[in-house]
């Protein structure tokens, strides 16, 4: 059979399609549990890294190790109340896409341009000696390509920024995508996230924020539609649609 | 053509970068940490040997007609299977590299070796050139990596090597060297020096 006929050209394509995708395929599925490991992980890892509770090259003995001084727990947004749920089974991203455990978020509440959440999501604290030091809340917004999913670090009194960091995000490297610049996030550090009528305040602005402002952060050059990203996202999970209820309940009843 | 020379004469006398010019971008995006660039490195020089290999084992039977589209399915498997791979292994740094892996797929150094080498030669030879090649590819990329993390931050692997003054030292980092058009630079005086060695490389002028 000639090289060029129609028939030796579809049996050569089907079947180098057909085996391409056997590899494919099996390759995927058979690193799927050593990945999705890997991503929790690093979620972790991430989280700790916001809180400062470790730093540099970590291994996965010591994320664990870290890991432990935190309790987690499952919060209804709606209410502010805690949920009897176990942390550990919960996935809040995938209760976010399930009709019926989520809630879609309307347009004028919807800063952080996400379309729906999760009715329950979780809540991290940083506790020392039984005392909680830190409020890790997780944050999820969209950038300008991605949707961005991170964690913000408040400490105990809600106002006081510990840190803001991401784990996941789709932005350009090297533009958008220096939200990851340590040097960035340490700016978040120190700042107030609400002002005193209880409005979420954050915000990041074009340029250079003034020396000893407590709300704004420096923009990123080449990253205006990332950073607006940011700020709604930040100003949605703060505010009454977002952990607003529970924050109060929080500052209300000191553990609630 | 000999093994010897199939392994290292593209390393500098036919180097993919300094000579044929192909496989920029990627020499200019993930070389600012000498860790991704071996990575990086790795990954290119695998998937090329590789993608020849199992071309090569398919040429007599490719229809010309289809042998482009071929090709390209037998690199886009090889650079899925290797993400997957890195993914599952060495996380940190396969998130740090985000797309530039997926992108190993039009990087033109596989697909030109594909079709000028392997698609005329045996699968030894074939996965040898695509060896040669990757590591011609690699010693531009380490050189650029190098002066770009060691200039741009005071690094090599992370290892500060330069105590840069943000951290009480005396270095003053440069900037730009973490930015692409430097590594056009680095990349422009490695032909320079390439070319004085070897004069042979020289294009003549009109």
């Amino acid at each position: 059979m000639s090289n060029d006929s129609t028939a030796k050209t579809l049996i050569v394509a089907t079947l180098l399609c057909v085996v391409c995708s056997v590899i494919v395929s099996w390759s995927a599925v058979s690193l799927k549990p050593q990945q999705v490991k890997n991503k929790k992980l690093d979620v972790k890892k991430n989280l700790l890294l916001t809180a400062g509770l470790v730093s540099g090259n970590v291994n996965e003995e010591e994320i664990n190790k870290a890991f432990k001084s935190i309790e987690t727990k499952v919060v209804d947004l709606a209410t502010g109340e805690y949920a009897d749920i176990n942390p550990e089974s919960y996935d809040a991203r995938k209760a976010a896409k399930t009709p019926g455990k989520n809630h879609i978020i309307p347009a004028k509440d919807d800063v952080g341009k996400i379309k729906r959440r999760a009715k329950l999501e979780k809540v991290y604290f940083v506790k020392e000696n039984g005392e909680t030091k830190m409020l890790v809340l997780p944050v999820v917004g969209k950038g300008l390509w991605s949707t961005m999913y991170g964690f913000l670090v408040l400490e105990p009194n809600t106002v006081d920024v510990k840190g803001l960091g991401f784990y996941e995000h789709g932005e350009t490297p090297g533009l958008g995508g220096e939200v990851d610049n340590p040097n960035w996030k340490k700016l978040w550090e120190g700042k107030k996230a609400f002002d005193a009528n209880w409005n979420p305040a954050l915000k990041v602005i074009k340029g250079q924020a003034p020396a000893g402002s407590e709300h704004e952060i420096d923009g990123l050059s080449g990253a205006t539609l990332t950073a607006n990203g940011v700020t709604g996202m930040v100003q949605y999970w703060l505010g009454q649609d977002g952990f607003g209820p529970f924050l109060a309940k929080w500052r209300a009843g000191g553990s609630n | 053509m000999s093994v010897k020379k199939a392994i290292f004469s593209p390393l500098f006398e036919n180097n993919p970068i300094a000579l044929q010019i192909l496989g920029i971008c990627s020499a200019l995006a993930v070389t600012t940490k000498l860790e991704s660039v071996f990575v990086m490195c790795l990954a290119v020089t695998v998937v090329t040997a590789l993608s020849n290999f199992f071309v090569s084992i398919i040429r007599n039977h490719v229809p010309s007609a289809i042998r482009i589209i071929v090709m390209m399915t037998v690199i886009a498997s090889l650079v899925i299977v290797t993400d997957q791979i890195l993914k599952a292994f060495v996380y940190d740094v396969a998130k740090s590299m985000s797309v530039y892996i997926g992108l190993i797929i039009t990087n033109c150094i596989v697909m030109g070796r594909a079709e000028a080498y392997a698609m005329k030669n045996g699968p030894v030879m074939a996965l040898l050139d695509g060896i040669g090649n990757g590591l011609g590819y690699s010693i531009v990329l380490v050189f650029v990596g190098f002066f770009r993390e060691l200039l741009g931050s005071g690094k090599l692997f992370g290892i500060t090597i330069f105590q840069t003054i943000n951290e009480g030292g005396w270095y003053m980092p440069n900037g730009m060297a973490l930015l692409s058009p430097s590594a056009f630079f680095l990349i422009g005086i490695f032909i320079w020096g390439l070319r004085t060695w070897k004069k042979d490389q020289v294009e003549e002028s009109n």
